[in-house]
């Protein structure tokens, strides 16, 4: 597919390099992967501006383009008819016609000047790796406890620590571990979005658990003594006498670790909920009645 | 920690650029016996502040203000993101 630099830019055939000077650094200044972190679109567009300078910044390049660009499929004619012709060393790019899936540049790019050229021409800015991104999934147990995990990110193994305590949307960057530099550039980062579960019977709102516990009538009524699962195990707890369903008891640093706090733990916010016995005997119909004659 | 001298020589930077980034508060210097220093934990920063002046042509008021709005942004990302977990707690299904 034939692509108009001169329509990336925004400027016109007969623009001065001064001018496209100005044109990129006007759209760079715009799209450029440090002003737009995490933007694929504007570091699609910054990859299209970037190759546009490249070609229409250095006049050998441009002279090229300008004179096979729509036609550049037939270029590697044109250019071999001229080498035979004119025993001309001057262009050294290699014709490719197959594309680099990763690569920075253009098919268009890479046919009418090769995948060398991409290396050459008179102005080498350095721009850092693209940036990775991937997600993980876990649950609240696996994100409860410091643990070490290996991921394949576009094939290249790396072993990270995920700190306890880690939030559901939560994204740690590893540095260095993203895409190689451009002309020289420093790597780019990988990052890790993390997606966090809750589980069946705990759910979470930042360093606090919250969960439901059903309560028998007589337990609620009378008082008593239950065993309560816990995400760090069981606990005994004391239950007051004549405890309303929906009530709630705090249960301090038995919620979910602080974020890279070591120690720290929120709280554990337990609802009790009244369960209303059913299939009652004709014996507790009877009491239940009478209870409620001495209530009236 | 990285001397500064290694740092320009690497980065075909000046070193008065690194003073000026220094004098504005957009980066700190480490002296130890007449040797300036990087601090390793600000080399992203400040590869970012040279790549916005030196390949975007951006003067230092202009990084100060990114550097800021940045952060803003950052700050505001968090806040959906808490925002959103709290919206979760709340649609999911009653335990």
């Amino acid at each position: 597919m034939y692509i108009d630099y001169y329509k990336i830019l925004g400027i016109d055939k007969n623009a001065s390099q001064e001018e496209v000077k100005k044109a990129f650094r006007k759209l760079a200044r715009k799209y450029h992967p440090d002003l737009n972190p995490n933007d694929k679109t504007a570091k699609q567009k910054f990859q299209e501006i970037n190759e546009a300078h490249e070609v229409l910044s250095d006049p050998e390049k441009r002279k090229k383009y300008d004179q096979y660009g729509t036609d550049w499929k037939h270029a590697e004619e044109f250019e071999k008819a001229n080498s035979y012709q004119q025993q001309s060393p001057g262009f050294e790019g290699t014709w490719q016609s197959n594309s680099r899936p990763d690569s920075d540049f253009s098919d268009f790019f890479e046919s009418l000047f090769g995948r060398a050229a991409s290396n050459k021409g008179n102005w080498q800015a350095r721009f850092r790796g693209e940036d990775y991104h991937a997600e993980l999934h876990m649950d609240l147990t696996e994100a409860y406890t410091t643990h070490k995990q290996t991921l394949t990110v576009n094939g290249q193994t790396i072993r990270i620590t995920i700190p306890a305590g880690i939030e559901n949307g939560q994204t740690i960057k590893i540095a260095g571990h993203g895409g190689s530099g451009i002309n020289g550039g420093p790597n780019g980062d990988l990052y890790i979005t993390f997606s966090v579960d809750n589980l069946p019977n705990f759910k979470r709102l930042g360093k606090n658990l919250y969960t439901t516990i059903y309560l028998d009538l007589y337990t609620a009524v009378l008082g008593g003594e239950i065993t309560i699962g816990t995400m760090s195990g069981k606990v005994k707890c004391k239950v007051k006498p004549e405890t309303q369903t929906h009530s709630k008891v705090k249960l301090c640093g038995k919620g979910f670790p602080v974020y890279k706090k070591e120690g720290q733990f929120g709280d554990l916010y337990v609802t009790y909920i009244v369960k209303i016995p059913t299939n009652l005997t004709p014996k507790e119909k009877e009491l239940f009645a009478e209870l409620s004659k001495l209530k009236s | 920690m990285i001397l500064v001298n290694d740092f320009c020589e690497n980065h075909h930077i000046e070193i008065s650029f690194i003073r000026s980034l220094e004098e504005t508060g957009l980066i700190g210097i480490i002296t130890v016996e007449n040797d300036s220093y990087i601090d390793p934990g600000q080399l992203q920063d400040l590869e970012k502040i040279v790549r916005l002046h030196y390949d975007l042509d951006i003067n230092l008021e202009g990084i100060e203000t990114i550097k800021y709005l940045m952060q803003r942004m950052n700050d505001l990302q968090d806040e959906i993101n808490d925002l959103k977990n709290r919206l979760r707690f709340y649609e999911e299904e009653p335990l």
